[in-house]
């Protein structure tokens, strides 16, 4: 029963735009969270030094601070970003496409 | 027998359990005595009061606690927002309170680059699994890695490693909570101990996931409004001002002008990148976080926990960022607060001790005692959590499904469920006395490293890979587990640190880097080399499982009240 539901959305092209667009805006915000999560740690690793400059000359505020803040407002925003497409944009979608599974049902 | 006592006596490094906090840092210990402080009145009370509101809200939800639905998840009807609060509640320990405050007070910039990794898994579990886990599980994390693999053998397993993770992260809290509130409250060592065990069984007895949810959520506003409170107190005494924070924080600290300049800590590439990854997978692995997506009722409201939470730890960790550098004018500059009145000896109480120091010099000894009753607080909803994690694997996994086949009735599972706490409850208060003289820093190292390695990759290879088979699933999960294990045993953290041998056989204290590449590969090549019809079944059934994680159709919705 449940079998042929799945049958008939993975049939559905919708279904196949959605796992496309979701699969590829997920990726791409995962793929920013990584490279710029692990570039940050190489650099801490490799020339910990040029982190800690100062971002102006006579203030004690380095980059090291600043880069690290703005990547946690930056990630938490992606999150944000990410949730508002999928509540709204893919949801619908999800939603079309399970009553039409069930509509072709009946 | 009698040199390795010593050893452990001798290795005993108390707190600095917390200093090391969620992983086996063998970096400049924050090490410090546990010596019994004069009781605080204020801590107690206000500690009784959470305990009276708690008992409360366990009384209320034992009402509500009838289906193994209701016991395991809540019903599945906790909103994103609580359960965004509750999964706060969850990660952040008194570990992060206390023994993060004291590394950015200890080394500046290191300690805040340790809180970003902490951070950073977040954003991935969002875009990469919170979605599906919803959809695809129901009470535990096996739910899904056993969705289309053989039940028994892939739930074994799970279990085991779910275990695993929760005995070596239960002895760690409760070494931590004992030698916490001997030293907050001046209450004994056993005295401690028992309380925590036994206020975490009635609460998850009684009250299941109703009740430790909301012992999660009333303890994370705690921490929030107490941290953001000393927060705000002490960054007054600097006008707001981050530029005079910093100048002031530089001139007085020993490391001067490379306050704010990566140091040690992450200074081996390996290890920096090996850290990194336990963290972050360690966090996509651990059973009791992974848990909490169940209690939602969609992927919708999934996704909106995900955010909450992740804004409240993004929050948190400046506020304690904040708090660790005022803490080096506020308290590294006054004599009061080391041994022997002499600025630059021993802090009392031991480095851990910064951020409570912090909250007694800017709001007086009650600001004190509700800092203390917040950490107290803390290491309760944190073991609640765990244990209703490993007692789910128990009753859920091994009972329900394994022995019985699925043939449990839902009272039997309760049931089973109930005993499992209980036993979890004694074990942790057993052991918790066992190793008070340990350091068991390692442990939680150990904890995230397992859940990295061992239950990480077989969860998501079985939500992305259409090729993984029970065989694969089994070496891939197996071999995680005992690598990590191997990995953690033979490195300087225990090899040395605890079994006094000479040198190290691995070189490198983290073993994500090493352990999850080992199962990712045995997950794979077993699963590749698995030609039998059993194996076929599986793949073919990926298909459907696929359509169920993308769409949510068939899922387990929420119970009805």
């Amino acid at each position: 029963m449940s079998s042929a539901m799945y049958q008939r959305m993975r049939g559905n092209p919708k279904f196949q735009a959605l796992v496309a667009k979701r699969g590829r805006f997920a990726w791409t915000l995962a793929a920013i969270v990584l490279t710029l999560f692990y570039g940050f740690v190489l650099a801490v690793a490799f020339s910990p030094a040029s982190l800690g400059q100062a971002i102006n000359e006579g203030s004690l505020v380095t980059y090291g601070v600043v880069i690290e803040l703005f990547m946690f407002i930056f990630f938490w925003v992606l999150t944000a970003y990410y949730v508002k497409r999928a509540n709204t944009e893919f949801d619908v979608l999800t939603q079309e496409i399970v009553q039409e599974a069930w509509k072709e049902h009946q | 027998m009698h040199r390795l006592t010593t050893l452990f006596t001798r290795l005993n490094l108390g707190l600095g359990l917390f200093a090391c906090s969620a992983i086996a840092w063998a970096g400049p210990a924050l090490d410090g005595t546990t010596e019994k402080q004069a009781t605080n009145w204020y801590a107690i009370s206000m500690f009784c009061l959470f305990v009276a509101l708690t008992m409360g809200i366990t009384y209320w939800a034992s009402g509500r606690t009838k289906s193994t639905a209701d016991f395991y998840t809540a019903g599945g009807g906790i909103t994103g927002f609580q359960n965004g609060l509750a999964i706060a509640g969850d990660y952040m320990s008194a570990a992060t309170l206390l023994g993060l405050t004291a590394m950015v007070y200890g080394q500046g910039f290191d300690g805040y680059l340790y809180m970003m990794a902490f951070f950073a898994g977040w954003p991935l579990i969002l875009f990469l699994m919170a979605e599906r886990l919803r959809n695809l599980g129901k009470f535990t994390f096996s739910d899904i890695t056993a969705y289309r693999l053989d039940q028994g053998k892939v739930r074994t397993m799970a279990a085991i490693s779910s275990l695993t993770v929760v005995c070596f992260y239960l002895i760690a809290q409760m070494v931590g909570a004992g030698q916490l509130i001997k030293l907050l409250f001046g209450l004994d060592y056993n005295i401690a101990i028992f309380a925590v065990g036994i206020l975490m069984m009635v609460y998850v007895t009684f009250g299941g996931m109703v009740a430790t949810t909301w012992v999660q959520i009333i303890k994370a506003c705690m921490l929030l409004c107490g941290g953001t409170l000393v927060m705000i107190l002490a960054f007054s005494q600097f006008g707001f001002s981050f530029e005079e924070l910093m100048s002031k924080a530089t001139a007085v600290h020993k490391l001067g002008p490379k306050l704010m300049t990566p140091g040690g800590l992450l200074a081996d590439p390996v290890t920096a990148i090996s850290l990194c990854m336990g963290l972050m997978f360690g966090t996509a692995g651990l059973p009791h976080i992974l848990m909490r997506f169940f209690t939602v009722t969609d992927a919708k409201e999934a996704r909106k926990s995900v955010l909450f939470a992740s804004g409240f730890v993004a929050y948190f960790f400046n506020v304690i960022f904040i708090m660790g550098l005022a803490a080096i004018i506020i308290v590294g500059q006054n004599p009061e607060f080391f041994e022997g009145n002499t600025i630059g000896a021993k802090l009392i109480g031991g480095g851990n001790m910064v951020a409570m120091h912090l909250s007694k010099a800017v709001g007086g000894n009650m600001l004190l005692g509700f800092l203390a009753a917040v950490a107290f607080a803390t290491i309760l909803a944190v073991v609640s959590g765990l244990a209703l994690a490993g007692a789910s694997a128990v009753s859920h996994d091994l009972y329900a499904r394994v022995i019985k086949k699925g043939e449990a009735s839902a009272s039997d599972e309760i049931r089973v469920s109930k005993i499992a706490t209980i036993c979890l409850g004694f074990i942790a208060i057993g052991l918790g006395i066992l190793f008070e003289k340990q350091n068991v820093a390692f442990m939680v190292g150990l904890a995230f490293g397992i859940a990295a390695a061992a239950n990480f990759p077989v969860l998501i290879l079985s939500m992305y890979w259409k090729g993984l088979t029970t065989r694969g699933a089994l070496f891939g999960g197996y071999s995680g587990l005992v690598s990590a294990v191997m990995f953690v045993l033979l490195s300087k953290s225990v090899w040395v640190d605890v079994l006094g041998n000479k040198a190290a056989i691995f070189p490198y204290t983290q073993p994500a880097l090493f352990a999850m590449p080992i199962a990712f590969l045995m997950a794979f090549i077993f699963s590749k080399s698995d030609a039998s019809a059993r194996a076929k079944e599986e793949i073919d059934a990926f298909e459907d499982q696929y359509v169920r994680a993308q769409t949510g159709y068939g899922a387990a919705t929420a119970s009805n009240h």
